[in-house]
Formats: structure tokens, sequence, C-alpha cells
């Protein structure tokens, strides 16, 4: 070919076709990392501020107070039986779902989401409605010297409520993956039914497991709504981490220790997002090859 | 160790996946299981295997019918087609699983172990985990544990489906040496015919659920009982004739039908390999042009254009090529050298017909 040199090829274009402007592109990232310094940045690091305004002695009088201390270990109790609870409920919900055929399965998916798409004050009020004292079951639990609402119990089965989804979620979509291969393979290996549950589908489902029992547990610990209707709210007996904080707060007397106390559920958010990123990373390597 | 399979049914949620399979699997035998994807041969491989249950039949195992014993208890290894490798444990691990359930002692294990690992050329890769091994590595590792517990019959779901051209030729030679070494009896599943063909003993052939044919490789491709079985294990040129004076015609092509009457139509089909072609146009009955020539590799196919625009395919050797000649764009001439008879009403095909020294009365070349 015979080009003219004065008609050579044109210049190469600053960016291609599929580039946008650099101008768009520096425009998204800000309005994202504003966002994020606003509305979570900001308040996390507020947090902290308020929480050591009155000084480390404040902050560990706060923490020693014996409510505080209450507080953290019914925290503790209340998300150790519901989120265990959740674990057994969770993968036999996904196994179910994720392993075999059969009628309703659309129907329980739908029941499992239903804690994700109901306020938790309303969750809170369904177990009032169902299980207080003028509620379906109420006098027949009265009859029997049980009580539920208003007790530990009651803020246990609230919590499991709002918190069900995250376990059975997280599973569901990793057991249809990998469908029935592997199991079908321990099978014709000589294994029970359980052995392959256990040597077979529950390893090969860990780390997702791990990672929607931290978000429960996130969930379990930090939950407000439900737990505030089905509480009786006396400090020291039934309130958790977040009533206690809200408590500390209508209070006037101590402006540092709400946040002395909230800055606990902050650590706990921390170090669940760490723990998060490092299961991501840790199933990312396992799936690559070298 | 025999299997036979009686008056066997399958449906999955109405849909009928085997209806009325019967055929027997002989001790020691390497037996394929062929046909198009879809045709029912890995249900039939899981009804064996009692991943499945039939709704109808039996199966019997040594004489001993195995319905309601569940796959723990069949004493078989499967294969599965994307191997099913257990992903969290290592390659020795995998192997030993079988072994582990069935309470061997360890030094034991790792005797059976390192001998399998030996067998299947696996060696250094005993720590690995599956997603760390390719394909042929994986599908070792995955017949390796299937084999660990001795099991009577070994059954393999499209073994060489997920390995590519160059490693599944290999994998074939190196099945056929496998079974030869350890006279397993051994079924495995494939829709690749020239991959039955090579392989195995005997071929059952599946079609839409229904076994059309039982045989050594040469039997169905020679003695195909049906169309079906003819044009899946091997290329078919297939013409539709109509009877006219004792004389069967589709285009130019006439062939001899005596005692047919007039309007009758008829199927025949014949193998690229019964057409004769010849550069010599005086040679063979019907002029063509051949348009194209297929490297094959040693074979050619030869793609003749009849001057009615009827193709037929023939196949010779690349040294028969080149000794006659041949080169596309020459005009050439052909015949059939024999064919079959598919009755177009039962789809049966008829016994082989030579057209050697038939057709007589009939002109070279006439009307061209």
């Amino acid at each position: 070919m015979n080009l003219p040199h004065s008609t050579s090829l044109p210049e190469r274009p600053a960016r291609t076709s599929t580039q946008e402007h650099p101008a768009v592109k520096w425009l998204l990232i800000g309005i994202a990392g504003i966002f994020a310094a606003v509305f979570l940045l900001l308040p996390l690091i507020n947090i902290f501020v308020q929480a050591f305004s009155s000084g480390l002695a404040g902050y560990w009088g706060t923490m020693k107070d014996p409510d505080t201390v209450a507080a953290i270990r019914l925290t503790l109790l209340v998300a150790g039986v519901s989120v265990p609870l959740n674990v057994v409920f969770g993968v036999a919900a996904a196994w179910a779902i994720g392993k075999f055929e059969f009628r309703g399965k659309a129907v329980l998916l739908t029941f499992i989401d239903l804690p994700f798409a109901v306020s938790p004050v309303v969750a809170g009020l369904m177990f009032v409605l169902v299980f207080g004292a003028t509620g379906w079951l109420g006098p027949w639990l009265d009859a029997h010297g049980l009580a539920i609402i208003f007790t530990v119990p009651g803020m246990m089965l609230a919590t499991m409520f709002v918190t069900f989804p995250f376990v059975a979620r997280e599973l569901i979509p990793i057991m249809q993956d990998q469908g029935r291969e592997q199991e079908e393979a321990a099978l014709t290996l000589g294994a029970s039914g359980w052995q392959t549950f256990w040597h077979v589908s529950l390893p090969s489902v860990q780390w997702g497991l791990f990672y929607g029992v931290i978000l429960c547990n996130a969930r379990a610990m930090g939950e407000f709504g439900a737990v505030s209707v089905v509480s009786s709210r006396i400090a020291g007996k039934t309130d958790t981490l977040p009533l206690c904080v809200k408590k500390l707060f209508d209070g006037i007397n101590h402006p540092a220790a709400p946040f002395a106390v909230a800055s606990l559920l902050a650590l706990l958010a921390l170090l669940t997002l760490g723990i998060k990123t490092y299961l991501e990373w840790k199933s990312r390597v396992e799936e690559e090859p070298l | 160790m025999s299997i036979e399979l009686k008056n066997i049914s399958k449906r999955f949620g109405g849909v009928s996946a085997l209806e009325d399979i019967n055929f027997t699997v002989n001790d020691g035998e390497l037996l394929a299981l062929l046909g198009p994807s879809g045709g029912g041969k890995t249900t039939v491989l899981r009804l064996i295997a009692g991943l499945e249950m039939p709704d109808e039949g039996g199966i019997f195992i040594r004489g001993v019918q195995v319905s309601g014993v569940p796959p723990q208890k069949r004493n078989i290894g499967f294969v599965f087609q994307n191997y099913a490798l257990f992903k969290t444990m290592t390659v020795f691990k995998n192997i030993a699983f079988g072994l582990k359930i069935k309470k061997w002692d360890k030094a034991r294990i790792q005797a059976r172990v390192a001998e399998l690992i030996a067998l299947l050329e696996l060696k250094g890769l005993e720590d690995r985990y599956p997603h760390q091994l390719s394909g042929g590595q994986k599908q070792r590792v995955a017949i390796a544990r299937a084999l660990a517990g001795n099991p009577d019959v070994l059954l393999l779901d499209e073994p060489f489906a997920a390995v590519d051209a160059q490693i599944r030729q290999e994998l074939r030679q190196w099945l056929v040496r496998l079974h030869q070494d350890l006279k397993l009896t051994t079924i495995f599943v494939t829709h690749d015919q020239e991959e039955a063909m090579e392989v195995a003993d005997r071929i059952v052939i599946f079609s839409k659920g229904r076994l059309e044919q039982v045989g050594t490789p040469q039997e169905v491709y020679e003695q195909p009982l049906n169309e079906f079985v003819a044009k899946f294990v091997g290329v078919l040129n297939i013409l539709e004739l109509e009877v006219q004076e004792g004389v069967a015609r589709y285009q130019e092509l006439e062939f001899p039908a005596h005692g047919l009457g007039n309007g009758q139509k008829l199927r025949i089909g014949f193998r690229p390999y019964a057409v004769d072609v010849s550069p010599n146009p005086a040679a063979c009955r019907y002029p063509a042009l051949l348009r194209r020539t297929y490297f094959l590799g040693v074979m050619l196919r030869l793609e003749l254009v009849l001057p009615s625009g009827l193709v037929i395919r023939s196949r010779m050797s690349k040294e028969e090529y080149s000794r006659l000649g041949l080169d596309d764009g020459l005009q050439v001439s052909m015949q059939i050298r024999h064919y079959r008879i598919l009755s177009t009403d039962s789809g049966q095909l008829g016994s082989e017909v030579s057209t050697n020294h038939e057709l007589p009365g009939l002109n070279l070349g006439e009307g061209i």
C-alpha cells in the first residue's frame, strides 16, 4: 500500500472507545470515598473518641460496672445459644435445599428469607403475640410455670429468628453449586450417610460455614430491635450490650459511658470484618490451582 | 463378575429414561455403553452402582438380585464424569478414604495406596489437593480411589470426555492395558463411537432409553441391526429409492429390485469404503466430479458429486489415492460395491447386497 506521508495513521487516541474519561473515574471514586468517610469511618472514629473522652480510668470504670459486665455476659450467652442452634438449622436447611429435590422447596427458601424482610421490632412483637401473657400460647405456658416473654429464653428466640438466614443463605449456593457427586462417590466407597456428611459434605463447605457463623454472630450480638421488645430491660438482668448502650445513652450521668460500651460492639464489628476478609482470601486461595 | 440386567425400566418424573433393557456383562469383560447424550447410558451405570433404583426389572450380580442392596454394599468402583474427588482431601487421603471407612489398619492402607500410586503413575502427587492437579491426573486419582477397595466391577462415566484430545488417546490405550493387567469387569459410558470401537470388547448401544444392539465392535459396524446403529457407529450414505419396473432409482443411481411393485419406496445405506472411485471415466458405472478430499489421517474422505447434484461420500487410503492419481476437481467414475437395504416400514436393515454382477440390461451413464 502506498500512503502519502501526510495522511499516515492517525494519532493514537488518549483512550480507547471502551474507556471512560478519567474525570468520570475520579468523580465516582470520590463520591464512594466521601460517602464511606462520612457515613462509616467518621462515626466509627467518633465512637472511640467519645469512649475515651473521660480518660482511660473512666473507660475502665464503665467496663467494670456490674451492669456492663452483666450485659457482656448476657450477650455472650444469647449469642452462644442462638448461633450454634442456627448453625444446626442452617446446615440442615441448606443441605435439604442444596442436595434434594422436593415439593415446597421454593416456599422453604422464601421462609428462610422472611427474617430479612420483617422489621426486627415486628419480629419481637410476633413473639409477644405468640408467647406473651395474652398471646396464643401464653395461658398454656403460664399454667405450666414457663415464661418466655421478658426473659432470657425469649431474647434467645428473638435473636435466633432475626439471625436465622445468615448460615443457611451462605451455604445454600455453595451446596447447590457442588451438587451430589462427592457424596455419591463417598457412598460407592462404602461410607454411611453420617460418615459422608461428616467427612465429605461438611469439610467442603467449611469456609462458607465459618463465614456464615461470624456474620450470624455479629448480628446476634448487635441485635437491638427484636430483643428490646421481648426483654424486660432490667439492667444487670435482661440487658444485652445494645440495650445497655441505649440505656446509658438515654441517661445523663456519664456522657462517655454509652460510647465506651458501644466501642465493644464496634470492636466486634472490626474483628468480624477482619475474619471475613481472611476467610474470603483463604477460600479463594484453596480454589486456585498452583 | 457377571452382571445381568433384566427388563429394566426407569422413569424420572413421568419421563421414561430407560425402557425394558436386557443385557449381560460377562466376567472380566471391558464393555462400552454407547449412545448419544440423553440415551440413558449413564442411568444404566448408576442403576448398576445402586445410585438409582429401577422402576421395573432386576439387576443380578453373580445371579443374585441386588435391588435394595445399597451402593455401599455392592463392592463397585465408580469413576464419575467430573471425577468427584474430595476437594478438601489430598491425593493420598482421597485414595485411602474407602479403606479407612472399611477400617483397614494403617500399615495396610499405606501399602495399598502406595501400590495404586505406582500403578496409576501418581508418584510425587500424594500431598497435592485436587485443585492442584491436571485433568488427566485427577482422573487417575479417581480411578485409583475406585480401585482401592478391590471392587468386583469398575464403572466409568464418560471417562475421557473432560480431557483434551491428545491425552484422551493416551488414556484409551492406558485403560485397555489396565484392564488387561487387572482382568477386572469394567463398564464405561461414552458418546464417542470411535472410542467405544477402539477400547471395548463389546458395545451396548442405546438411544432414547432403548437398547438398540449389543455386539463386538466388528459386529455392530458390519452387521448393524437398524438404521440408527448403522449411522451411529460410522459414516453412512443413505438413499431413498423408488421402484419403477423392477429397478429402484434415486436420481441417476439404479439398483435391482426384482419382485417389488411399481411405486414402492426403499431405503438403502452404504459405507464410504463400499464406494469405488476410478480416474478412468469408463472404469466404473457413474461419472462424478471429485469435489473435495478431506484429510482424516491415514484415510481420506472423498466427496463425489454426481451430475444430478447428488453427493456421495467415499473413503480410501492415502496410498491408493496417490496411486490412482486423484485430485480435487477431477472428473472420475464411481460405483457402489455393496449396500444394505433398510426396509421403509420397520427400519430393519436387510442382508448385504453386492452390486458387482447385478443390474443387467441397464446402460452405463444413460441419460447423462
